[in-house]
């Protein structure tokens, strides 16, 4: 339907109306949207400190992203990014906890237990679909509130005495890198970020390599085709799902084991897992496109931060901007429909 | 002398092609004007810009006479002009008469009328001789019947010139037979008709004058007394064309497709193949001849392991298959061109190099320690591109921005290049033009001279007569016999299609 | 293409609810920006002040908002403005926030960070060891290091005093608690407020119920129709947001049917505003009474010590009844002068140290 080149311009040209609708926001309520976007700027990568915070902000994200598009590539709809990544980020910690292992085995060990743990949740709505036709999205909403309170229930009863958090990991166990906060200026950067380019490119790897993504492809393309050229629909969609929830739970382990190193009660949902949908959608579900449509989200999301104390502009601009971004994605036919009367105008 | 329509030298470009050059195509009022051209040639962009879909880069178009600007499809229909569509665009769950009035509600109030939208469907539908159920769901009637609720669809909006763009393709003998009784009657009720086709039998059957192009170039504009299937044949390709295949006598040798009382259920569990036997040899092409929704598609889903059978059994040289994966159907030895080629036969957003390997993308040597060699792959390609003449930019081009001949010898060239022991054609030609059916014909019956079994499913008897060596008429999910092409008409098939015994069949032809 | 168009929808959906959602929360700065400007007729020196809010942020009507106020007095009276040089806010969009917030805080140079809300208590551990040269504070929570200040409230014994009067008000002998996220912080409030209740009327019953969130208005509302449904006339909350639940069902109930008695028990501010409904012309409140922490308080009262160089590093300081940091609302509309006697004798129990008031459940 679009080619190459509409494909990248669409979502740049997508970035760039939200920026400027976003400072037209910030006049229209007395801001100076120069001011207020050299402070996001600044606050994202403007110092070691910030953008060692906009780093580790960006490493969830990828992994978000690289789950939702990697099920939406087989033609499924993930919305359970969420409670895959809470029961990984839980599932990683536990194992943290629970071993004493030298940190070759025991870091591993606990980075596996996040992605399995996300693997086995977004199983579930996998098997559903398959045998029963039950909806992706439908279970996989669900499984979302299922998991926030089951992990809630485990840091409260199980793996801490009624405590709101749990211990802290063992450094065995741990992604924090000292070297990384002091280059960072005691940011709260983790070696996660390695872990998720690595994922990306394993992503791309999966898909666009291996016998198994062409399958993946092919079923989420045309179903009818791919069972016809005697492939199994129903394994595909199963084993689509399980790689998205590993996807997912590894990005619930950076969290658990880098960014917080404990795992907490969540009084709602940390918002990643449904972002992901929207870094997703930017990156065009490709690999390359995810980790620039999470760097961009993680920059954004960064610099919200820090614009209010130094412009004065509220942080929920930045959130304007975000949804104008995906809404002009999304709406991503009109302006394919203005590319193509520029085309003609030019000719 | 009086033309409704006169598109004089029209011109239209796409980037890179030029699809209508300097084409003159003038429709007289009350006419059967058919616009004749293979597969790519230009019709369907001629008619897109004569129903306001494409602006031209040259030309002009009149009405009556009149210099007209059709900028966008609403426009052509103030002008009087309809299109009734190949691909029929209706809502399946809507009724009949809601889809006819659609966007054209009579309205009372701000609800809808249905009581006089029945009303002037009925009316319409009396007028133009266009029996239709009313109240019947659209997703409930067949595709002839459809095609009289698009029909309709244009008439209620008061078309005038009603363009229809391969009306035949999908329908029975029957349903043609009534089709070209509709067109008479909308001619003597003052309407003008283009239709668009690339058969010539119904040129010649049902039109007044024929406008040929070729390669987006206006060819000739004759009239249908007084020319031959052969004339129109050699304008339209260009070269001389051999309407019947040349083949050799068959020459059976051991049975390789056995199915012995087999039963399967469609998807409301209904039996739709009952108690079916048939034997396939090896060396002889099978036509499978029977009006759609007999069982066909049952019958090729069971034997490719598309669906389970109920009972019966199935063997390909002596091994039972009803129990396999459809992969290991395909490994054992069968090739499927499947009806529906953009639903079931390619991956259209994958590129031709991929879709090449569908079934064998597994295999050395394109997959190595489950990593693809896409070296191989688009080697494989490059080749069965070049064998079977499938005219495509590159390999990496997605099978989508392909035309519908090119896609099928893609297809063709990916199952018997896998050489399989049995080959399942369903509808190979369907919506192709002579070129590329003869091309078709010709790569089936070399299988079969290759010592292969070849079973036809066509609904274009046709295509049945002389392709098959033996033809084999399915009736509600049975064979009911199996005749010689050599020893039958189309008549006889006709009857026995439509479950007339064959005894009887000699007595019914003197009625 | 249906998948397609699903996707086209869903996209569109959760653009709008982002607009929707960021729309909603807009006002807190504007609400708040002109209050920095008076300067106070006495120089604060160079000394600065700022705290972290958890995801609720400064406008969420409870202790986040409260903390805020506190600091915006204590810039008033020491004629700090508000900003880098004087007091200032950082507002947490999701719990990862905390640490980068914390540290920004940290290298704008302020001399005390209060963390507001036991969420942040790790976040402040963390950095409160890697920066030492700083003071921080931690509300509602126990943080290690030497240069961590602790505060705390004693819950249990307000809990205790607005347990005393829904013991005293209750009609049925039914009274209902609804907790937020089962901690050992809203314990507290349950175990003061069952003990307030039995100490005056040990025929009622204490149903405890824990909305596993404090910010679930929906499940708040479901938990208060079943209390109400099952003859519990006063429901004590402490549950944030999910409290405002509660008050949508007891006010729903007031406005079908003007006579019944039904109450909620307000937290942390004095929840009054939250109460007031009219039905058939005539003005209701269901808030009996609030439980108010004075978080206020206890940030003027840190900011205060740090500024004069008598920062409690290392300490645990309990705010209760005595210290002003706990005490009952000042609204008492719907409280009888009986019912208000006796919870002033009960206070000065308290204050006696006749009663100890219990701060877990047994």
């Amino acid at each position: 339907m679009f080619n190459r080149v509409q494909k990248i311009l669409i979502p740049v040209i997508s970035v760039i109306l939200g920026l400027i609708i976003g400072a037209i926001v910030m006049i229209i309520s007395g801001f100076n949207p120069l001011e207020g976007y050299s402070a996001l700027l600044k606050g994202a990568v403007g110092d070691s400190f910030y953008l060692g915070e906009t780093i580790r902000q960006i490493t969830p994200y990828i992994f978000a992203g690289l789950a939702v598009a990697f099920a939406f590539r087989t033609g499924l709809f993930n919305i359970g990014v969420e409670g895959q990544l809470l029961v990984g980020w839980i599932a990683s910690v536990w194992v943290g906890l629970a071993f004493d292992l030298p940190k070759v085995i025991h870091l591993p060990m606990s980075i596996l237990a996040g992605a399995a743990a996300g693997a086995l949740w977004a199983f579930v709505p996998g098997i559903l679909k398959a045998r029963f036709r039950v909806h992706e999205v439908i279970v996989t909403i669900m499984m979302n509130y299922i998991a926030l309170h089951l992990v809630n229930h485990l840091v409260r009863y199980v793996i801490s005495d009624q405590q709101n958090t749990t211990e802290r990991v063992p450094e065995t166990a741990s992604l924090k890198s000292p070297f990384l906060e002091t280059l960072t200026e005691f940011s709260t950067m983790h070696f996660g970020i390695f872990l998720a380019l690595a994922g990306a490119i394993i992503f791309w790897l999966i898909l666009e390599k291996t016998t198994a993504g062409f399958e993946l492809r092919s079923v989420g393309f045309n179903q009818h085709a791919s069972e016809y050229a005697g492939m199994n629909v129903n394994r595909n969609i199963v084993f689509s799902m399980v790689i998205s929830g590993a996807f997912a739970g590894l990005g619930g382990a950076m969290e658990g084991l880098g960014t917080f190193g404990y795992a907490f009660i969540h009084s709602a949902f940390s918002g990643v897992g449904f972002d992901g949908i929207a870094v997703a959608l930017l990156g065009g579900n490709v690999a390359i496109g995810v980790v620039l449509a999470a760097a961009l989200f993680g920059i954004l999301k960064q610099g919200a931060l820090i614009m209010p104390i130094e412009s004065g502009v509220p942080t929920e601009l930045v959130e304007i901007v975000i949804a104008i971004i995906i809404f002009f994605v999304a709406s991503s036919y009109i302006i394919a429909y203005v590319l193509q009367r520029f085309k003609k105008g030019a000719k | 002398m009086e033309y409704v329509i006169e598109m004089l030298n029209i011109r239209k470009e796409f980037p890179g092609i030029v699809a209508n050059d300097n084409i003159t195509l003038q429709l007289k009022k009350g006419e059967i004007h058919a616009l004749l051209g293979e597969n790519g040639a230009g019709k369907s962009t001629l008619m897109n810009v004569l129903f306001g879909l494409y602006q031209p880069e040259q030309g002009e178009i009149k009405v009556k006479g009149k210099k007209v600007n059709i900028t966008n499809p609403n426009i052509a229909n103030d002008l009087g002009i309809g299109m009734v569509h190949q691909h029929f665009m209706l809502v399946d769950p809507f009724t009949v008469t809601e889809n006819i009035v659609l966007g054209m509600e009579p309205k009372k109030g701000v609800t809808i009328d249905m009581k006089k939208a029945v009303k002037d469907v009925k009316e319409i539908s009396d007028r133009y001789g266009l029996k239709v159920d009313p109240n019947a769901k659209i997703a409930e009637i067949s595709v002839g019947m459809q095609q009289r609720v698009e029909i309709l669809k244009t008439l209620y909006r008061g078309a005038e010139i009603l363009i229809f763009d391969e009306p035949t393709a999908v329908l029975t003998p029957q349903e043609i037979k009534e089709l070209t009784q509709i067109f008479k009657t909308l001619i003597s009720e003052g309407k003008s008709i283009i239709l668009i086709t690339h058969k010539l039998k119904e040129i010649i059957e049902v039109c007044d004058r024929v406008t040929v192009i070729r390669k987006g170039v206006g060819i000739d504009t004759l009239d249908v007394e007084g020319t031959t299937p052969n004339e129109l044949a050699s304008l339209m390709v260009g070269r001389e064309v051999l309407f019947r295949t040349e083949k050799k006598t068959a020459v059976p040798k051991e049975a390789v497709l056995e199915i012995t009382k087999l039963n399967v259920k469609d998807a409301r569990g209904v039996n739709a193949v009952k108690d079916l036997s048939i034997t396939l040899r090896a060396g002889e092409i099978v036509g499978i001849a029977g009006v759609d929704g007999n069982g066909q598609s049952e019958l090729i889903e069971a034997i490719t392991g598309l669906r389970k059978i109920s009972s019966g059994s199935i063997k390909l040289s002596g091994k039972e298959l009803s129990s396999l994966k459809p992969r290991k159907i395909t490994e054992a030895g069968i090739g499927h061109i499947p009806q529906d080629r953009h639903k079931h036969g390619l991956v259209l957003d994958f590129p031709i190099g991929e879709n090449m390997v569908l079934q064998t993308y597994y295999q050395t040597p394109f997959s190595k320690m489950s990593m693809l060699n896409n070296k191989e792959i688009n080697k494989k390609a490059k080749k069965l591109i070049a064998e079977f003449d499938v005219r495509t930019p590159s390999e990496y081009t997605e099978a989508r921005a392909l035309s519908g001949g090119n896609q099928q010898k893609a297809i063709i060239g990916r199952e018997v290049d896998r050489d399989p022991d049995l080959l399942i054609a369903a509808q190979p030609t369907r919506g192709l033009d002579v070129g590329a059916i003869e091309f078709i014909h010709q790569r089936l019956i070399d299988q079969r001279d290759k010592g292969k079994a070849v079973l036809l499913l066509s609904f274009e008897l046709d295509e049945i007569m002389n392709v098959s060596d033996r033809i084999a008429v399915i009736y509600e999910g049975n064979i009911i016999a199996i005749v010689d092409p050599k020893e039958t008409t189309e008549q006889e098939l006709g009857l026995l299609m439509a479950g007339s015994k064959r005894k009887e069949a000699g007595e019914d032809t003197h009625v | 293409m249906k998948k397609r168009k699903f996707g086209l929808a869903l996209s569109m959906f959760l653009a709008a609810g982002t607009i929707l959602g960021a729309c909603g929360s807009d006002d807190a700065d504007t609400s708040d920006s002109g209050e920095g400007g008076n300067s106070g007729e006495e120089s604060g020196g160079d000394f600065t002040v700022s705290m972290v809010t958890d995801v609720g942020g400064v406008d969420d009507k409870s202790f986040n908002q409260s903390a805020w106020e506190g600091l915006v007095a204590f810039g008033d009276e020491n004629g700090l403005k508000e900003g880098t040089d004087g007091y200032n806010y950082f507002q947490s969009a999701s719990d990862a926030d905390y640490v980068t917030n914390i540290n920004t805080a940290v290298r704008n140079d302020f001399d005390l960070v209060f963390g507001i809300g036991f969420l942040l208590q790790e976040a402040i551990e963390q950095v409160a060891a890697q920066q030492t040269d700083t003071n921080f504070a931690i509300v509602d929570s126990v943080g290690k290091g030497d240069n961590v200040a602790s505060i705390t409230f004693k819950e249990h014994e307000g809990s205790f005093l607005v347990g005393v009067a829904a013991g005293l008000q209750t009609k049925t002998d039914k009274i209902g608690f609804v907790g937020g996220v089962e901690s050992d912080l809203i314990n507290k409030f349950a175990a003061g407020f069952k003990a307030g209740v039995e100490a005056v009327n040990p025929d009622a019953v204490v149903d405890i119920k824990f909305a596993g969130s404090f910010g679930d208005a929906a499940r708040g509302q479901q938990m208060a129709a079943a209390m109400y449904g099952a003859g519990n006339d006063i429901i004590y909350h402490a549950a944030g947001g999910t409290g405002n639940g509660v008050f949508t069902e007891a006010k729903n109930l007031k406005k079908q049917d003007p006579e019944r008695e039904v109450y909620v028990i307000g937290v942390d501010r004095d929840q009054a505003e939250e109460g007031a409904l009219s039905a058939d012309g005539k003005d209701y409140n269901v808030t009996l009474t609030s439980m108010v922490k004075r978080v206020d308080v206890a940030v003027q009262d840190i900011s205060k010590r740090a500024m004069d160089g008598d920062f409690p590093g290392g300490e645990v300081i309990e705010y209760g009844i005595e210290e002003e940091g706990i005490s009952i609302a000042e609204t008492q509309d719907n409280l009888s002068q009986e019912i208000l006697d006796e919870v002033a004798d009960y206070e000065q129990k308290i204050l006696d140290g006749e009663i100890e008031v219990p701060s877990t459940l047994e």
